[in-house]
């Protein structure tokens, strides 16, 4: 395949950036997205241009490092993918493709395609926990059986990877299902349940510190989220939140 | 030096409980005046600096990602062991330590196992309380299956996502201390030595993976849970960023390095796909619990299915060969990893391997989907013979039990494994070599510990399933933390370390050398092209079987690769700024020395046992064959270049469980 990429290219967080143009050619349909950017980035490096940045790990959609906009979506075209999953045969020979870092206020970026997500984790610092030391006197693991559809529920949840792409398509960069997806791990357990009311309320005063949007339920999150998590999980942490503020 | 496991007297069920009556402990006043640094925040990591923040200790943790969910403990998929014996299947803690012992193809140590079984029910009661959402049944209480290389179901899952939420347990526990100060937290900081203060270490020189500064950080002890070295075969299911820096940098200043030879090659990930290729998917051991693994009984079909002119389900059931069925009928497609490995590469080297390269063999869950499509319909009371609806009954099951491994297989081959059978094949997986530690996960620095996949201690030649997750946590929430404080006790006195020393400035200048040697250097060459070199060497000569000629070619080869390397490689941009090509240089490096050590530890060990396979050394069946005379740890001494390694045994005793031929059969 023969393509045309438009990068979004920014020396620092503090120089200005902008798309640059690289044509490229020899790219098969089974190469990964990421490993069609290793191409562009062997071919820069050896005429010693400086290689397009972009944060990446695991390559196979669950640490959650891969990020990208790409032709105006959060990792791509493709459906519950990340980007390391997006492959070059969604794209067709002579495309155009776009490519620009997840955007927010709350992810300034870094270089190149590569932002700043840290914002996400000081939300679960402020309460993204059950509040257990380790002793290896903890109750027996069957001490208090969950029924498996709140078991399974939570599961659901908890397979936000912390990429931000709910954040990056949301258009008041909103952080709802990712705070919605951990408040609902949690609220669907029965372990933990005494601080619950402090965790909601510690978790979404961080939320909103740190610059990200209100929802306005437009559900653009769910469709763009690369593990399926479900708008309900919003709705359950609103739930959770008025509970906490009315008892007080 | 002389290597001193100090391994606890007495009888085996009794050695940790009475080790921990014995060693010294710190009071809580005291711990708030020491500082414990921890480089890496897997499983291993994560947990320590937790539960030693939690302790009282003031806690320094590091890590390359830009968070420390992102660690690749996340990436495990099948399970985590334990020997709760919920369903009554005979399990025990004696019976977890002994298929680890046999599994690791008697090559580890009897209490090092033995207290890592124990403590394994500890683990899954400490990840329920977190609000880990293991599975459960119906009945509410939690559920398991069954993996490689036992008779029992000891494993818990969530999913096939349970490295992502034992990780994200040990993280929110971080987090809870990150959040009260007790925990500081450096992301996108990267490692690059150890400080060794009078035969201590004191510290650690990191840089800054978005500012390029180099950074001094001083503490009373160091502990590296920094994973293992598989990306040395350049292609491996790690991350991109897994590397070997941390421990070889340790290794350089005086930790000894044991068993590099041992590696798992997992027999089940999607096989490689061309050049482009910059990581390999594994498709969890879980599905062997359903899966059938074969190839086609005649060659003329196998050449068919090459030539892509036969299509796998055309073939008739006579007509397959499902090899491990066939060799060993005991344990059946559920053999231990080395063993399933193997077998898999025989079959493909004689030519009946099912893709284009004839390197994959398949992974079929046919009869699965027509099983539980039955017993469905026999639940429902409705018509077991409708093959339609048996079919989409067993379809909904497997989708149920497998569905995310299933997505992840077709968004990467284009097939949908429901119709047709997968396509798997070996690839480099866990390294169960690794930094030596004795009992109390002390390297041979003082001060300096290793947890997790990044030590050697616990899975000897060859891991089983869903035990990684197991060590990791044991090491990082219940050894470490009670071990540290007998060496810690000695600390109560001294204060702050000063990084205004000489040995800090030796190191820092050491590292900063390095560095600017990388940027200033002429070539032509990026780093990836050695890298790339550097993994068709070993995964050619010191892949899943090895021979003594070709491990001489290996070590040469390496060598050589290693000279050009540092004359022809090109480091683009500047020491400081964000630059993943000159962190790269750094780890390939290492590599380039590691894999040289690698390929002679491989060449030392005259024998065959669990991940290593000496051709030389087989049975007349082709199943590994141990020597008695090689029952020892290889611990090596860094004394220069690899090939100047000095080689330390130390011996293996068996006193709780008889050393006899591992059979699956």
């Amino acid at each position: 395949m023969n393509l045309t990429l438009k990068i979004w290219r920014q020396k620092s967080a503090k120089q200005k950036g902008e798309i640059v143009e690289y044509p490229i050619s020899g790219i098969s349909p089974d190469m990964s997205f990421l490993e069609m950017l290793d191409v562009l980035n062997s071919k820069l490096i050896s005429a010693g241009e400086e290689p397009v940045a972009f944060d990446h790990d695991c390559r196979e959609g669950i640490c959650g490092s891969c990020s990208l906009y790409i032709n105006g979506e959060a990792h791509g075209p493709d459906r519950r993918v990340t980007t390391c999953q997006l492959h070059m045969r969604k794209f067709k020979d002579g495309d155009t493709i776009f490519i620009e870092p997840f955007r927010a206020k709350a992810f300034p970026v870094i270089k190149d395609l590569v932002v700043d997500r840290s914002a996400f984790d000081r939300i679960q610092h402020a309460g993204g926990f059950i509040s257990i030391n380790t002793s290896g006197n903890t109750q027996d693991g069957n001490a208090i059986p969950i029924s498996k559809h709140a078991a399974d529920d939570a599961m659901d949840a908890a397979t936000c990877i912390g990429c931000g792409a709910c954040v990056a398509t949301c258009k008041n960069s909103s952080a709802m299902l990712f705070v919605g997806a951990k408040v609902s791990q949690y609220a669907l357990l029965p372990q933990g349940q005494v601080e619950a009311a402090d965790r909601v309320q510690n978790m979404v005063a961080q939320m909103d510190l740190e610059g990200f949007g209100n929802c306005t339920n437009t559900g653009a999150c769910e469709v763009e989220c690369p593990k399926g998590i479900s708008l309900e999980n919003i709705a359950r942490m609103n739930r959770e939140l008025i509970k906490a503020n009315l008892k007080g | 030096m002389t290597l001193n496991s100090k391994i606890p007297e007495g009888p085996l069920a009794d050695k940790w409980t009475n080790h921990k009556n014995k060693i010294n402990l710190v009071n809580p006043a005291n711990k708030r005046l020491i500082d414990v640094i921890v480089v890496g925040t897997g499983l291993a990591g994560g947990s320590a600096a937790a539960t030693l923040a939690e302790l009282g200790y003031n806690v320094k943790a590091f890590c390359f990602q830009d968070s420390p969910r992102r660690a690749h403990s996340i990436a495990a998929q099948g399970g985590i062991n334990a020997a709760k014996n919920y369903q009554g299947d005979g399990d025990s803690t004696y019976r977890l330590f002994y298929d680890t012992v046999k599994g690791g193809d008697y090559r580890s140590r009897e209490a090092n196992v033995y207290r890592l079984a124990e403590v394994s029910t500890n683990i899954i009661d400490q990840c329920v309380a977190q609000g880990v959402p293991f599975a459960r049944d119906y009945g509410g209480l939690l559920d398991n299956r069954s993996f490689g290389g036992v008779l029992v179901s000891r494993t818990f899952y969530a999913k096939g996502q349970t490295g992502q939420q034992l990780l994200l347990g040990a993280y929110s526990a971080m987090n809870r201390q990150i959040g009260r100060g007790k925990i500081k937290m450096y992301n996108r900081h990267e490692m690059l030595d150890v400080v060794v203060v009078d035969g201590k270490a004191r510290g650690i020189i990191t840089r800054n993976l978005i500012t390029g500064e180099i950074e001094r950080h001083s503490a009373h002890a160091v502990v590296l849970g920094s994973g293992g070295y598989g990306n040395v075969f350049y292609l491996s299911t790690n991350a991109m960023g897994s590397n070997a820096t941390a421990a070889w940098k340790a290794h350089k200043r005086g930790a000894f390095f044991a068993n590099p030879c041992y590696t798992q090659i997992h027999p089940t990930c999607i096989p490689v796909s061309g050049d482009h290729q910059s990581k390999l998917t594994l498709m969890s051991e879980s599905l062997r619990n359903d899966g059938r693994i074969w190839v086609p009984k005649k060659l003329e079909d196998a050449k068919a299915i090459q030539s892509k002119t036969l299509k796998p389900t055309a073939i008739a059931e006579e007509d397959r060969d499902y090899f491990l069925e066939r060799r060993y009928p005991a344990f059946g497609n559920l053999v231990p990893r080395d063993v399933a490995s193997r077998a898999a590469k025989e079959r493909c080297d004689a030519g009946f391997g099912v893709n284009a390269t004839g390197e994959a063999v398949y992974l079929d869950f046919a009869a699965a989907i027509v099983r539980y499509g039955k017993e469905q319909a026999y639940v429902k009371g409705l018509d077991e013979n409708d093959e339609s609806l048996v079919q989409s009954l067993g379809k909904k099951v497997v989708k149920g039990k497998y569905g995310n491994l299933f997505q992840m297989y077709e968004k990467i081959v284009d097939q949908n494994p429901y119709e047709t059978p997968m396509m798997i094949y070996p690839a480099v997986h866990y390294t169960m070599g690794g930094v030596w530690v004795d009992y109390n996960l002390q390297t041979s620095i003082p001060g300096l510990y290793a947890i997790g996949e990044a030590n050697f201690s616990d899975h000897g030649a060859n891991r089983l399933g869903a035990s990684a997750l197991m060590q990791g946590l044991a090491d990082g929430y219940f050894v470490l933390p009670y071990t540290i404080g007998d060496y810690l006790a000695d600390d109560i006195r001294t204060g702050p370390i000063s990084t205004n020393t000489v040995e800090f400035e030796e190191a820092e200048n050491s590292v900063r050398q390095k560095i600017k040697a990388f940027i200033s250097n002429k070539g032509s060459k990026p780093v990836d092209y050695f890298h790339k070199k550097l993994g068709k060497i070993m995964w050619n000569k010191c892949g899943m079987a090895r021979n003594k000629k070709e491990l001489k070619e290996a070590i040469e080869e390496i060598s050589a690769l290693r000279e050009e390397f540092y004359k022809e490689v090109i480091v683009p941009g500047s020491a400081d700024e964000f630059n993943e090509e000159l962190a790269k240089a750094g780890r390939v490096a290492d590599f380039l020395e590691l894999g040289e050590l690698f390929a002679k530890d491989a060449l030392v060990r005259e024998e065959s046992a669990g991940g290593h396979f000496r051709e030389e050394h087989q049975t007349k069946e082709g199943e590994a064959k141990r020597r008695k005379e090689y029952q020892f740890v290889s611990a090596w001494e860094y004394k220069g270049a690899p090939k100047d390694a000095v080689l330390h045994k130390e011996s293996l005793k068996y006193d709780n469980i008889e050393v006899k031929e591992r059979s699956y059969k």
